[in-house]
């Protein structure tokens, strides 16, 4: 998953070689609805546009998932928070509150405080890889928020989750 | 917001004069004992109570009814269906025919009466009898109340036969604050709600513009401690049941604050913060403010309750891996480790005698809501699910109210009561899905 959006950041920025030399970027330039109108050519604040939150939520990945009872990273979830990490210091203008979330195989305080260890695990990372803490913030929904809603592991391993939720400075300032 | 949930009962008791009736003595009074373990139900006969007068005719039915619900819902009686009663009970003042009721083996009988008048005030009047023995239980006792107060009439008539007949403190003239819920598992809506601890009654408390979590009552019922994400992020609320106004308890330096609970004197709130990974136990001093940190260490402890004297908390830690259950003094410092069977212990609650801890269980795949005596011997599962979460006591110590959620993506929460000996498990009726019960004092 995680290098799927490094491969369509090298197509938006080979955007114009892709023009000039068809057979090689013919795939990667057409998919996009500016295909052929260079760099640059993307729908403001669509997913194509890499400075967007659609962008971020699609492209570089807002979520990352942690086993049972755990609030430690795995290898994957680094490589996501490599990615969120670089778009926020590219983006220096967004806020990012980091939600943290539990299954429903839990009593309610516990999983509001291991929501919130998730959530912080997260925040810490970000932290080491540059990101200002100032413009990070997190909070926990214990297991008030399920995304799924089967009461089987299929839905409760995409519920034990941390999700970098972005917003303009601007706007929450 | 509903306004105005100030009891508007005016609590009248009034000794009647008790028509001394000779009848038989035996050995022993009639007396259930609890702690040998009921099992078999006390045959028990409410006949439908006197009208005493015109206005009084549309209640004798209904608040017999709820007298007999509140009896029979303990597990601990069996009530003689009315059809098959030989006395019809038409004066209250008459001599009771003892044999008749004999006939039918009830060992105790309810009697009654009503009457209102035009400005909407009700009165009943009630007797328990001994029918083998042939006396009367205690004294006669009337209550009054407004129309709309009528069904706390009832509960506070249930008490005293309770009590009589179990020599136990009752727990039926008493109410619930908790979580009302609808809407599917991913966009559920939560809204604060109280009601007789029966499920009538039912009052919003707050709308369902933010998630409110984990209500408990205050000691006399009058406050109420919840978890409120209305800043954005979860804050210990305090609520005034009476006007229903609320603020936030404290703006804490933490991320979040959450699982509040009141001292047995009420001046104290005990709670979780959050700062960073780590979550701790606070405790504030109501009036002041003043705040003080009472577990350190960088485990979760949170689900802090006190003793019934004050003296000690517990709660539950993830400190040796998974969550256990530890009491620490009221004043903070190292936790002793109480609970070592098979699984995870979380949301401890002391017994209001003192002597046990309820809690929620979860091993191998299920919960289950037990208790256990305080050192952590004794240990005693009550229930078995999918999801059972979060037990409350009942005033008397004798009864748990908890939340079970069901399994997949229909899921939904109800309230359920249980026997603290594991039998006389009851759905408790609420209008809608419910969660997070906290049962309040007798009134």
């Amino acid at each position: 998953m995680t290098h799927f959006p490094k491969a369509l950041m090298l197509v938006a920025a080979l955007g114009l070689a892709a023009c000039a030399n068809p057979n090689r970027f013919d795939n990667g330039a057409g998919a996009g609805p500016g295909a052929g109108a260079g760099a640059g050519a993307f729908v403001p604040g669509s997913a194509d546009d890499p400075s967007s939150a659609a962008y971020f939520s699609q492209r570089v990945g807002d979520r990352v998932l942690f086993a049972v009872d755990q609030s430690s990273l795995s290898p994957e979830a680094r490589m996501t928070l490599d990615g969120q990490a670089q778009w926020l210091l590219t983006n220096s203008d967004y806020l990012a509150v980091i939600e943290g979330h539990a299954d429903e195989q839990g009593t309610r305080e516990y999983n509001l405080a291991l929501g919130a260890r998730r959530a912080n695990a997260v925040m810490e990372y970000l932290v080491s890889k540059g990101v200002p803490a100032s413009r990070l913030k997190f909070i926990s929904y214990g297991k008030e928020r399920p995304l799924e809603i089967c009461s089987e592991e299929s839905c409760y391993a995409k519920n034990r989750r941390a999700v970098t939720v972005i917003s303009a400075s601007s706007l929450t300032g | 917001m509903t306004r105005n949930l100030a009891p508007i009962l005016l609590a009248m008791m009034l000794a009647l004069i008790s028509a001394a009736s000779p009848g038989l003595s035996r050995a022993e009074p009639l007396r259930l004992t609890l702690d040998q373990g009921v099992v078999e139900p006390l045959p028990l006969a409410v006949p439908t109570f006197v009208a005493e007068n015109s206005e009084g005719m549309q209640y004798a039915e209904e608040l017999s009814r709820i007298v007999a619900e509140d009896l029979v819902g303990t597990g601990l009686f069996r009530e003689i269906p009315r059809d098959a009663h030989i006395s019809r009970v038409s004066n209250f003042g008459a001599p009771v025919q003892f044999a008749d009721w004999k006939a039918i083996n009830a060992q105790a009988l309810v009697t009654g009466a009503v009457s209102a008048d035009a400005s909407g005030r009700v009165v009943v009047k009630f007797r328990v009898w001994d029918v083998f023995a042939g006396t009367e239980m205690g004294q006669g006792m009337q209550f009054a109340a407004q129309v709309d107060g009528r069904r706390r009439l009832a509960h506070k008539v249930a008490d005293q036969v309770y009590s009589r007949l179990t020599g136990e403190t009752p727990y039926f003239d008493s109410r619930v604050v908790f979580v009302s819920e609808t809407g599917p598992k991913d966009a559920r809506e939560k809204r604060l709600a109280i009601m007789d601890y029966d499920g009538a009654n039912v009052q919003y408390l707050t709308d369902s513009a933010s998630i409110v979590l984990a209500p408990r009552f205050s000691p006399d019922g009058s406050r109420v401690l919840y978890t409120s994400y209305e800043t954005g992020f979860p804050r210990v609320h305090i609520l005034s049941v009476g006007d229903v106004n609320s603020r936030i308890l404290q703006a804490n330096d933490g991320v979040m604050s959450f699982a509040p609970r009141f001292s047995p004197d009420g001046s104290m709130v005990v709670y979780s913060m959050t700062q960073g990974s780590n979550t701790d136990i606070w405790a504030m001093d109501v009036a002041s403010g003043a705040t003080r940190r009472l577990t350190a260490g960088p485990a979760i402890e949170t689900a802090p309750s006190f003793s019934p004297d004050g003296s000690q908390i517990v709660y539950e830690s993830d400190q040796s891996g998974s969550q256990q259950l530890y009491i620490m003094p009221a004043s903070g410092g190292e936790g002793r480790r109480i609970s070592f069977g098979d699984g995870r212990y979380g949301t401890p609650v002391w017994s209001p005698r003192g002597d046990m801890i309820a809690f929620t269980k979860q091993n191998a795949g299920r919960f289950h809501i037990g208790v256990m005596r305080t050192d952590g011997s004794e240990e005693r599962l009550l229930t078995a699910s999918f999801l059972d979460e979060g037990p409350s006591w009942a005033p008397n110590g004798r009864v748990l109210m908890f939340a079970r959620e069901t399994q997949g993506a229909q899921g939904a929460s109800a309230l359920y009561t249980v026997d603290i000996s594991g039998r006389n498990l009851k759905r408790v009726r609420t209008p809608a899905g419910a969660s997070d019960p906290s049962w309040g004092p007798l009134q």
